[in-house]
């Protein structure tokens, strides 16, 4: 890890702003759960705990109604702020606790739709009123309830979901924290009771269950990747490193890069990493080879490929610079058969790529 | 995911650092199984002086270490023996990628728990995502430091349920800093190392995606269990998106250094492709008898790192690498080369006579991967 060079001003900008951003309000966490019934509540109440005997002023500011043993002994020694009336219908008392103004308040069940004729219309609008005014929120949300997942979800469930909180209000929260209880393997397997207990018991099968985990962990990796950037940005750290895959395919001109495009989407897939796809802009190009480059590109957009048009003298010197920058791990390059007397003396594009890539597998691809 | 219906079942915990919580986690389960009435024991449990994991073991039955001398030193480790004897249904065994002192029966805990599950005994394990074998290189990257205690994956592949035990950074550096993990001055020489935040931030990540491809696996497994038992032999209309990958990687092992990171690579791409993964060794005879002491030994070492990975390495004849090389992976259907980056001082004067340039040339219809070794 190293800054290299005088910081540019942009990037100074850039981490001035991301300090102020991340020091303005009170702190969020958030539990995030895949499915009911993984402990989420029981978690965050612990938690509460442990602060109050360190000293933190909490309260409970909304909690599901149907929580388990467990939850409720855990509740008993907590000061609850009780639930305000909008309309006749029960709500979180958004107005008391901003009087009360405690240094942490827990919020069970982000997604919640406020009554009509709340302050916001979402639980989570009220979240960052709290947050806004200097009140640490600790919260709890499920997948099933993060809109961009939700048709994902709704695809295993076969449940339409209609309350949501945008990835985003995770993704800026200062903390996520898993919640990740497997789906009671053991009960399947006849050895062992349930290792599941809690409140929202489900009606899923283990299966719909284990491809729940999946996505959930793999939001939160997402979420901390974006954090670990953030992180970066704010400490003005310029590099990058690749926690995950990041499949760069290099495409060209002269050939038909179907092939290379639609592995490299399926390694990106396999190791749940980044694609781009990225060419070499060159002005003197020919018609034919405009079309070649157009097909290529066609492809790459149709598997979701970032593009990236690369300027540069050097095709390796360009293709590297994109690479270190983007913290690419793999770069894909397609084999030219046909070596040219200059090629023989000089050498190869694909010879120069290997030589210069430190840190980076090179895969060549049969032309 | 044994054959016999009699083996133990075996969960993994896993975090991204010390003092996350994993074994309170662990032990919290095994209260709770004792509680459903589940015949628990602690196999081993280290409760490096932290007063909230010592207060979660009370009231669980320990079997007591059996002492090991070595070097004038006495020693505790798992007591397999006396676990078999026991015959308890759950057996909880902390530290997995523990390195047993030698003297005792086995090399590495792992191979310990293995005997009990054999034996049918359930066992609940830890384990950092640092310790995973193939993630050696990259953890190196980020943290500078060589895990030496490393767990074949295939080790973690065949556990029943890879847990994740998740604290966010800042609050394990929170409890680094009241002293809740280490002594103070341990702490402060922790952080300025390992537990940078940055570190940490991407060590999380690594853990994070490290069991969510273990869910996948395991998700890959039940739906071919479950295409078997529907009778899956109608292969066009039951086709498994998750079908097994026609791939297939071929490793060139060498006596260089750089072997190790290529073969760590060539079986993490393989096991995420969930390709077929083989290894080879090319020699001018054909064998090892007849090659420098210092050489053989080296070549040894890889193929033996290679076994252990659950790769099996043939040794080939060939005066011709390249050649030698090729042939084997055509004859093999193989669709993926992995050979290593040249060194910088070994790159060729002349161009085109270096041995990636003619794999390349040669294995015009297979794919050839060149790995570079990480640098920090």
């Amino acid at each position: 890890m190293s800054t290299k060079g005088r910081p540019d001003p942009e990037q100074l900008l850039r981490q001035l702003q991301a300090e102020e951003q991340y020091y303005r309000f009170g702190r969020l966490k958030i539990f995030l759960g895949y499915a009911g019934g993984v402990g989420k509540s029981f978690r965050m109440l612990d938690e509460a705990r442990r602060r109050r005997e360190r000293g933190e002023d909490v309260v409970v500011g909304a909690i599901q109604p149907k929580a388990s043993p467990e939850v409720d002994a855990l509740l008993q020694r907590m000061l609850v702020i009780p639930q305000g009336y909008v309309g006749g219908v029960p709500t979180m008392d958004v107005e008391a606790i901003l009087r009360r103004h405690p240094q942490v308040c827990l919020v069970d069940g982000l997604a919640y739709d406020n009554p009509p004729g709340s302050a916001h219309p979402k639980r989570w609008q009220d979240v960052e009123h709290l947050l806004s005014v200097g009140i640490s929120v600790i919260a709890t949300v499920n997948l099933q309830h993060i809109e961009e997942r939700r048709e994902q979800v709704e695809r295993i469930t076969h449940k339409h979901v209609t309350e949501t909180v945008p990835e985003s209000f995770l993704r800026n929260a200062d903390e996520i924290e898993i919640v990740d209880a497997p789906p009671d393997f053991c009960l399947q397997r006849g050895s062992i009771p349930s290792f599941v207990t809690g409140t929202g018991s489900t009606t899923l099968s283990p299966q719909q269950l284990s491809e729940l985990r999946e996505i959930a962990l793999l939001l939160a990796a997402d979420v901390v990747d974006y954090q670990l950037e953030a992180y970066l940005v704010r400490h003005g750290i310029q590099q990058l490193w690749g926690t995950h895959e990041r499949i760069l395919v290099c495409v060209s001109a002269y050939a038909d890069a179907a092939k290379m495009i639609a592995s490299g989407r399926r390694n990106a897939d396999r190791f749940h990493g980044e694609l781009f796809v990225s060419y070499i802009n060159r002005p003197d190009i020919t018609p034919e080879e405009r079309s070649v480059l157009e097909r290529n590109l066609e492809e790459a957009r149709a598997v979701n490929a970032r593009i990236e048009a690369l300027d540069g003298e050097d095709a390796t010197d360009a293709i590297m610079e994109f690479a270190r920058t983007h913290g690419i791990t793999q770069i894909f390059m397609a084999n030219r058969m046909n070596t040219s007397w200059w090629d023989r003396i000089f050498g190869r594009p694909l010879d120069h790529l290997v030589r210069a890539a430190e840190n980076i597998d090179v895969r060549v691809f049969p032309a | 995911m044994s054959d016999s219906p009699h083996r133990g079942t075996l969960k993994i915990f896993l975090g991204y650092a010390a003092g996350v919580g994993k074994t309170y986690q662990m032990l919290d389960e095994a209260h709770k199984l004792k509680d459903e009435g589940v015949d628990v024991v602690l196999g081993y449990f280290e409760p490096h002086g932290r007063k909230d994991t010592i207060a979660k073991a009370e009231g669980l039955e320990v079997i007591p270490r059996r002492k090991i001398e070595y070097r004038g030193a006495v020693f505790g480790e798992t007591d397999v023996e006396a676990i078999l004897r026991r015959r308890p249904q759950v057996c909880v065994i902390d530290e997995f990628a523990h390195t047993n002192i030698p003297g005792s029966e086995h090399a590495k805990r792992w191979q310990d728990v293995h005997v009990l599950l054999d034996a049918g005994i359930n066992v609940l394990t830890t384990m950092n995502v640092q310790h995973l074998e193939s993630l050696n290189d990259q953890v190196w990257q980020f943290t500078g430091i060589r895990v030496r205690e490393t767990i074949p994956d295939w080790v973690v592949k065949q556990a029943d349920e890879v847990v994740m035990v998740d604290l966010p950074p800042q609050a394990l550096l929170n409890r680094l800093m009241r002293g809740v993990v280490y002594t103070p001055e341990k702490a402060q020489q922790a952080m300025e190392n390992f537990f940078k935040e940055s570190t940490l931030v991407a060590l999380r990540e690594l853990a994070i995606r490290q069991t969510a491809h273990e869910v996948d696996v395991r998700q890959s497994v039940q739906d071919e269990a479950q295409a078997a038992e529907t009778g899956g032999e109608d292969l066009g209309s039951n086709v498994s998106p998750r079908a097994r990958s026609p791939e297939c990687i071929l490793i060139l092992i060498t006596e260089d250094p750089s072997s190790a990171a290529l073969i760590r690579r060539g079986k993490r791409v393989a096991d995420y492709l969930q390709a077929e993964c083989l290894a080879v060794c090319i020699l001018r005879d054909g064998s090892l008898q007849n090659i420098a002491v210092a050489q053989r030994e080296a070549v040894e070492k890889h193929m033996n790192f290679a076994r252990n990975l659950h790769i099996e390495p043939s040794v080939l004849r060939g005066d011709d690498v390249a050649e030698t090389l090729v042939d084997f992976a055509r004859s093999h259907k193989v669709t993926q080369l992995f050979i290593a980056r040249p060194q910088q001082k070994k790159w060729p004067l002349a161009f085109g006579r270096g041995l990636v340039e003619r794999v390349v040339r040669l294995a015009h219809d297979i794919q050839v991967t060149i790995v570079a070794e990480r640098r920090r």
